[in-house]
């Protein structure tokens, strides 16, 4: 699984890459993810839906990460625009 | 008295700025440095001078339309390849659409009629400036709004601020949009049955040279 977040002026950056089969890697995972959260970003899950169609999920915590994600992209919270 | 206590006073001045002259122009060059290692944060330093790298958002918007294409689906891309905008279904009773401009409000609009609904007003700023801009690259920014209206609609609605269509688009740019959005999708309809009459146009020779 792979961590991404958005950077302005740079496109996205890996944060954190990792095995969650691996306890080691999934606590990095874990800790990274949390860092993102607690900086105010939000996560989404690309994903796939039956018939090939491309969807995003929003998730809050690690726990509602799909264990066969393979990628959680890191972006700004939304706010209200002028 | 007066007279040469001013003169005094010139003389001490034109002193103090001879012996510190040095020193006050050190200063400025480094002011003029820090300001501009925060406009450019990006610059090369280049013999001890900060620079501005022009290529440096042309390289951040590649990346960030590898991204986009990799997470949305062929359609999608190549309408923001081809086009500049998404157009993304509404998800509440459908019967509408957004288009999703970069760095510009959601438009909601009716695609059966072209009628425009309303601008709805959203950012993703990041706060922590890594890089001394808050704007994401323009595709991310496509990007992130494509992913916040598939995954939660209503939450990206509510955070934003709506206003009647006009406020931020011209409309007549978006009227001509829309018209090349409709003649976008007429081509790829018309290139999509060419692709599936081929094979069959294909599969009949075959047969009539195998018959003869």
């Amino acid at each position: 699984m792979k961590l991404l977040r958005m950077k302005p002026g740079h496109g996205e950056i890996l944060l954190a890459e990792g095995d969650l089969e691996v306890p080691e890697q999934e606590r990095e995972l874990i800790e990274a993810f949390r860092g993102e959260l607690d900086a105010g970003m939000w996560a989404a899950v690309p994903t796939q839906a039956p018939g090939g169609r491309r969807e995003a999920e929003l998730v809050r915590s690690f726990a509602e990460v799909p264990r066969d994600a393979e990628r959680v992209i890191f972006f700004p919270r939304a706010a209200g625009g002028r | 008295m007066i007279l040469a206590l001013a003169t005094a006073a010139l003389v001490l001045a034109a002193l103090l700025w001879e012996l510190s002259r040095e020193r006050v122009r050190a200063g400025a060059r480094r002011l003029a440095g820090r300001a501009a290692r925060m406009l450019w944060p990006g610059g090369e330093r280049e013999q001890g001078e900060w620079s501005y790298d022009p290529g440096r958002e042309r390289r951040a918007e590649l990346r960030a339309r590898a991204l986009m294409r990799s997470c949305v689906n062929e359609e999608e891309w190549a309408m923001y390849r081809d086009l500049g905008f998404l157009r993304v279904a509404g998800g509440a009773g459908g019967g509408y659409a957004y288009l999703v401009y970069p760095h510009r409000p959601l438009l909601a609009y009716v695609p059966d009629t072209g009628e425009l609904l309303s601008e709805y007003c959203v950012a993703f700023p990041d706060r922590s400036r890594p890089y001394g801009s808050a704007r994401l690259p323009d595709a991310d920014d496509v990007l992130a709004k494509w992913m916040a209206l598939r995954a939660d609609e209503r939450a990206l609605i509510a955070d934003a601020n709506v206003h009647l269509p006009g406020r931020q688009l011209d409309p007549e740019r978006v009227a001509r949009d829309l018209g090349r959005l409709v003649a976008w999708d007429d081509a790829r309809d018309r290139g999509a049955r060419a692709r599936t009459r081929a094979p069959a146009r294909a599969g009949r020779l075959a047969g009539s040279v195998r018959a003869a």
